[in-house]
């Protein structure tokens, strides 16, 4: 069996999810990096396997997918179903449930913040401490809701880790990197299950793909 | 099953197309925001962010309404999404995030300038309209050249992927962008054929605010 290919820069908190659910089923894969700021994701050859011209793209023989979200599901599915709770009607809901609010709410909060506190030194962009201040707005109303959730049960699906605890990983990681960590930390159980989430050898292993800054400052331009 | 919010929101009435395409009895909750309904604990209850559509079966309480489509889907059509088969439910959830990431994510803007901005005694915002259509028309070439090839999105069946595109799209009807699937020939016919759909009727019917 040829091992999985996961075409992408492994910087991006988007591949970091496909990358982390990857380590999660044990199974056998490489990385194609490949190089943002060469434009590669727009090149013929990358469109034809993603018409929107994204990463991470996986091929598993001759099936081609994209969307972070898609490639993770499949991959669990095939690998390690009972971390999308397969067959379980309410479990699988509720891991549904939780990847949606870290879609809509999470990363949509977080990468604003990440791009104006991280990035934003390195590609020209002036800090816009606007942006920053409202989404870390929303974090501070959304937070409470994790924290609660994460009071009654050790993972967001229930209390076993689930892709939808997988999926935060990502964005979380650079976040987590800012100056307004602290905002996370005041929420003890989301602490904890941060935490727990860091000491996974699968994050470990991906993370160390991943510098705080995104690889700017050593020259490693994504 | 009962399905919470008013169905001039085209995130509750995603929902109701996937609940009469399950087949499934259900009914629909009106929450009141004017009273700060979706405020109230009885609605935290159900969705703890206070927003609709939420959704209960049983003891089963569930929010963000692709989340409510699939577990309707898998309790009563599970067809719909082929969790049995991993080639086709990839490409199923290939197709159910490219609407959510790609398609609405650029339909929204558009539809909350066209039509809820004004609802508010608002005015819509041309350039915000323009920028997003200009997203949606490449959005739309892939999309053409996808169902070219494939009866549906995720393949030859009919999937939760092409259901979840319907209610955004009967938005679009409304705003004076209707005719923006007319040079995408494929795309059309996609529409239309969802459009001829019994359950699609229905919604369609519910969404009109004079009916």
């Amino acid at each position: 069996m040829a091992p999985m290919k996961v075409y992408g820069w492994a910087v991006s908190p988007w591949m970091a999810r496909a990358l982390v659910c990857l380590e999660e089923a044990g199974v056998e894969y490489e990385i194609v990096p490949m190089s943002r700021c060469g434009g590669d994701h727009r090149r013929p050859e990358h469109l034809a396997r993603n018409p929107f011209g994204e990463i991470p793209v996986l091929e598993d023989g001759d099936l081609t997918l994209y969307q972070s979200r898609a490639i993770a599901r499949y991959v669990l599915r095939k690998y390690k179903p009972e971390l999308v709770k397969e067959g379980d009607l309410e479990g699988s809901a509720m891991v549904d449930v939780w990847m949606e609010v870290e879609a809509h709410n999470i990363e949509a909060t977080l990468w604003p913040i990440i791009r104006h506190c991280i990035i934003g030194q390195y590609v020209g962009r002036d800090r816009d401490q606007a942006v920053i201040d409202e989404n870390l707005e929303k974090l501070r109303r959304l937070l409470p809701v994790y924290e609660a959730r994460l009071s009654v049960c050790k993972y967001l699906a229930g209390d076993d880790i689930t892709a939808a605890d997988l999926c935060h990983f990502g964005f979380m990681r650079y976040f987590m990197a800012t100056e307004y960590a602290g905002v996370v930390d005041a929420f003890p159980h989301v602490k904890a299950w941060w935490d727990a989430l860091l000491a996974r050898p699968s994050v470990q292993k991906v993370m160390a793909g991943m510098p705080p800054d995104f690889g700017y400052a050593s020259g490693n331009i994504p | 099953m009962k399905l919470y919010g008013a169905t001039v929101s085209w995130n509750v009435t995603r929902c109701v197309v996937a609940l009469e395409e399950a087949g499934a009895e259900y009914q629909i909750v009106p929450i009141d925001f004017a009273t700060a309904e979706h405020k109230s604990p009885d609605h935290l209850a159900c969705n703890p962010f206070g927003q609709v559509p939420a959704f209960q079966d049983g003891d089963l309480h569930l929010w963000e309404s692709r989340a409510i489509c699939k577990y309707v889907a898998r309790k009563h059509k599970p067809d719909l999404l082929r969790e049995g088969n991993l080639k086709e439910s990839a490409m199923m959830d290939v197709w159910l995030e490219v609407e959510a990431n790609q398609y609405t994510a650029a339909l929204n803007p558009i539809l909350y300038q066209c039509l809820v901005s004004p609802m508010f005694g608002g005015t819509t915002d041309q350039k915000v309209v323009e920028e997003n259509l200009e997203k949606l028309k490449k959005v739309l070439e892939v999309y053409e050249a996808r169902l070219a090839k494939h009866k549906y999105l995720a393949g030859d069946f009919l999937s939760l992927a092409d259901l979840n595109h319907v209610s955004v799209t009967l938005c679009l009807l409304a705003t004076p962008h209707a005719s923006l699937f007319d040079p995408y020939p494929h795309v059309k016919a996609w529409w239309d054929g969802l459009m001829a759909r019994p359950s699609v009727q229905k919604v369609a019917a519910l969404m009109k605010p004079s009916a």
